[in-house]
């Protein structure tokens, strides 16, 4: 066991852990952050996507002691009010289904859109594809990622 | 009731007509004691309007994804005449009052909310209105007549009462039986676009799903199952296990060995030390090419009789041509997102459980029986659920019977969590089934004779627990979509047989049930039927569905609003199917390539013919979700067995369609005032067969076996 403190949306957490153990379960588990979910514990399904220093990482294969003195962002905290321009166009569109992969499908999104302010269909293929959606919500979050594009190309800020 | 006693009630009574049920009222007493203003107003068992104006709707059947927590509100909100957006919605938990208006238990399934709710929820709602009218007309004094509700404000005269300053008055009113409801010009909410209510805690992770429950001083247990269906354990060591920092405790129950402790990972480090010794049993018999070879033994025989007309046998003998073929499909999982979890709490002689279910009823029957409680004592939390498919109304109860007995043998509050691994490997399957079918031409090409066998398991004989011994051994779910095929009525000789089969391993209903076999097998012999005699695969069918409207209907919009005509670019391939289940007609158009030896499945036109869509992008979007559930059982949707142990383990070895394998999809909706049906699972049966009868187009190859991916296509 070790004393680790995380940034986890912008606030030092400590926590007394085995190393190894994965970043998800830290979060779930330890934080109380359950936004960020559990599908596979294999980086199959993408449902447990969180951003490590901005980049989407599959916190079930994370150890965190890996995530230590990294900013860890959770699906909480991708916006202050449920207003990034993708949470916005995912409500507009009505994606959401069971609604359980939703938060790794939006945290992977988030990514690409920062780096891919209009992405092509291909660009949403390699960066979406490491996320499961078992509802089949794939037409609808293709839709939402352009839509969501559009709203930050008018304005809306992430 | 089975199943089928569910679909003949559906028939007669899913319609615009008036089904038979009475608006149970939440707790009769409560209505007519003293009303507080806490309490509000509960005028029935779905509906309460606090004094503060919050507006509370308790759902009968449960969210999974279907989008029934927006559907059912939208009946309310209807006749209520209040704004959709601002009623809090909840799930209700066990309670007669909840029964299915048509199927007599407590379900969420066959594709049956919104038809069988459609009436008994515009009362709900239509009720309130006209008490919260009498209490504003008693109020003013101002005539009945001369009072108007209107978004949450009744007017009565000169004066204006919001509906949470008339709750208490109201709830003093004897309840009317049945009131006036709207015609559909008047309707704001049916048959218009209506946001999900859940989009908005389904996006910045607050949607609590059975895996987010927290209460105080709860621990994570894990289960270490048998390896092989039907195993039991022979002893086990926890000494390793407790040494893992974090594992509390280790406890045998009936289905294998727990181990509890502060949270996930301590757990699966204990369960990974953990050393069991397991009896295996006969299930170590059973594997995949021998349970092949046995059933197409038994597909070549005839079974018993579910539908017949003239002689199938003698008709074959005499047609001027005839085809054969074999078809094998395996076990699935329905592998929801959420893996199967459920958090228990024993307190004294009470039990409080928290856990995604479609048969919140038999969960507590369940859980009451193990603990000695009376039902009562336990009280079921229902939140959302992270996908069903059909597995979380498990008849048998196997995951919450699991946690209950983790809960009662180790005296803990307990969330019990399976890995992927366990949600896979944990049965409940699709069943692997066998079809044998025979079919005599005549010379224009049309089947005049038809001879079908079908083996497997029954489903409704696994039901048992929750919905009674079957009343016959034809289990519709085996056979329906070819017992009732609009196929086989003007075949003169005809035969469909079953043969019931007993494994070790579980089945249950999975999304679309006996239709993901069935359809696959009708769809993909008349297509084969129509290309052998060289007729257009819609013309043919167009043909045989002449007495048929509602298939026409799906039919001809999709081969419309898909070029059917129309010729593909090169490399480009089409193929369609059209089915019927669960009350709703599905056509859809698939257009496919072919490269390294697989499919590619581009572009999915499907049209459907629901009856009155009560919340229109609601069906496009659980339409759009059957087609991507389709694809995959069609592409990958394999489980195989050896020695009684699942091959399988996680999503890497059961592969699920991703993004860039999604195809682009166009749902149209045929403009019907047909009788309603469902929309959940309708989409799922035509999608394999069209796409499959475009790999025959681009191939010549047919496929009899699924999934597709154990096919090497080559374009010819």
């Amino acid at each position: 066991m070790e004393k680790l403190t995380l940034t986890v949306n912008g606030l030092a957490r400590e926590v007394n852990v085995d190393p190894n153990m994965p970043l998800l379960w830290v979060l779930r588990d330890l934080l109380g952050l359950t936004g960020t979910k559990f599908g596979c514990g294999v980086a199959q399904c993408g449902a447990c996507t969180v951003h490590v220093n901005g980049e989407a990482l599959r916190s079930c294969v994370t150890k965190v002691s890996r995530a230590v003195g990294q900013q860890i962002i959770t699906i909480e905290a991708l916006s202050e009010n449920n207003d990034h321009p993708l949470q916005l166009a995912w409500a507009e569109l009505d994606v959401p289904q069971c609604g359980y992969c939703q938060s790794g499908q939006l945290m992977s999104a988030a990514v690409l859109l920062r780096e891919k302010p209009n992405p092509t269909d291909q660009d949403i293929d390699d960066a979406m594809s490491g996320n499961i959606c078992r509802c089949g919500t794939y037409p609808r979050i293709r839709a939402a990622i352009h839509k969501a594009a559009k709203m930050q190309q008018e304005g809306v800020k992430p | 009731m089975n199943r089928r006693n569910f679909i003949q009630s559906s028939a007669v009574l899913g319609g615009g007509l008036l089904i038979s049920f009475t608006i149970p009222q939440a707790n009769k007493l409560a209505a007519l004691s003293q009303p507080t203003a806490t309490s509000g107003f509960t005028p029935n068992a779905f509906l309460n309007i606090g004094a503060d104006n919050t507006i509370t709707v308790t759902l009968s059947h449960v969210e999974m994804g279907q989008g029934i927590w927006t559907t059912l509100p939208m009946l309310i909100a209807e006749e209520l005449d209040v704004d959709l957006k601002k009623i809090i919605v909840k799930h209700g938990g066990p309670d007669k009052a909840l029964n299915h208006t048509v199927f007599g238990v407590q379900i969420t399934g066959g594709s049956s909310t919104t038809w069988s709710e459609f009436d008994r929820y515009r009362y709900a709602g239509a009720t309130a209105r006209i008490m919260l009218m009498q209490a504003a007309s008693k109020k003013s004094g101002t005539d009945l007549k001369d009072c108007k509700a209107e978004n949450g404000i009744v007017i009565a005269g000169k004066n204006k009462y919001t509906y949470g300053e008339l709750a208490a008055d109201a709830a003093l009113l004897p309840i009317p039986e049945r009131p006036q409801l709207k015609k559909p010009a008047e309707w704001k909410y049916i048959g218009k676009g209506n946001k999900r209510l859940d989009a908005s805690v389904k996006t910045n992770g607050s949607a609590v799903f059975g895996m987010d429950i927290k209460l105080p001083g709860l621990l994570t247990a894990v289960v270490a199952h048998a390896p092989v269906f039907g195993g039991k354990v022979k002893s086990f060591d926890s000494t390793k296990a407790m040494l893992v920092p974090g594992v509390k405790q280790v406890v045998q129950i009936p289905t294998g060995v727990a181990v509890i402790a502060e949270h996930y990972y301590a757990a699966q480090q204990g369960k990974k030390v953990l050393s069991v010794v397991w009896e295996d049993g006969i299930g170590a018999q059973l594997s995949t090419v021998k349970q092949a070879a046995e059933y197409k033994k038994l597909a070549a025989t005839d079974g018993l009789t579910a539908q017949k007309k003239g002689d199938a046998a003698a008709g074959i003998s005499k047609s001027a041509k005839v085809y054969k073929a074999e078809y094998v499909f395996p076990y699935l999982a329905h592998a929801a997102m959420e893996p199967l979890n459920c958090t228990v709490r024993i307190d004294g002689d009470g039990c409080e459980i928290w856990t995604g279910t479609q048969l919140p009823a038999a969960e507590q029957a369940s859980a009451a029986k193990i603990l000695g409680f009376a039902p009562e004592k336990v009280k079921v939390n229902i939140p959302f659920l992270g996908g069903g498919f059909g597995r979380r109304a498990t008849p048998v109860t196997d995951f919450v019977s699991e946690a209950v007995h983790i809960a009662k043998n180790s005296g803990k509050s307990i969330k019990m969590v399976w890995s992927r691994e366990d949600d896979m490997k944990g049965g409940h399957y699709r069943p692997f089934f066998v079809h044998n079918v025979q079919v005599g031409l005549n010379s224009e090409g049309l089947p005049v004779a038809w001879k079908h066998n079908i083996v497997g398991q029954s489903i409704m004989q696994a039901a048992t627990p929750a919905f009674g011994a079957p009343k016959t051994p034809i289990d519709s779910t085996s056979v329906e979509g070819v017992m009732g095929s609009p196929y086989l009525t003007q075949v003169p000789d005809h035969f469909v047989g079953l043969h019931n089969t007993e494994e070790v391993v579980p089945v249950l209903w999975y999304r679309s049930v006996g239709h993901t076999h069935t359809a696959y097998v009708m769809e993909t012999m008349i297509d084969e039927l129509a290309k052998s005699s060289g007729q257009d695969p819609v013309a043919y069918r167009q043909r045989l569905l002449a007495d048929h409207p509602r298939h026409l209907a799906a039919l001809n919009l999709v081969a419309e609003k898909g070029e059917w005509k129309k010729t593909l670019p090169k490399g480009r391939f089409k193929g369609i199917a059209v089915n019927e289940a669960f009350g709703s007609f599905v056509a859809v158009l698939a257009e496919v390539s072919i490269a390294d030896g697989q499919v590619r499945v581009h572009k999915i036109d499907c049209a459907i013919d629901c009856g009155l869509a009560v919340n229109p992008d609601g069906v496009k979007a659980q339409t759009e979700s059957g087609i991507v559930f389709g694809l995959t059982m069609a592409l990958y949707g394999e489980l195989t067995l050896e020695k009684g142990k699942l091959q399988q383990n996680n999503f890497y070895d059961y592969r699920i369609a991703r993004m860039h394998e999604s195809p682009e999809i166009n749902v149209f909706i045929v403009d019907s005032n047909e009788k309603m049906g469902g929309a959940g699972e309708c989409s799922v049966p035509p999608t394999a067969p069209a796409i499959v009868n475009a790999i025959f187009t681009a191939t010549g190859k047919r496929i009899y076996n699924l999934p597709i991916a154990n096919h090497k296509l080559i374009q010819q």
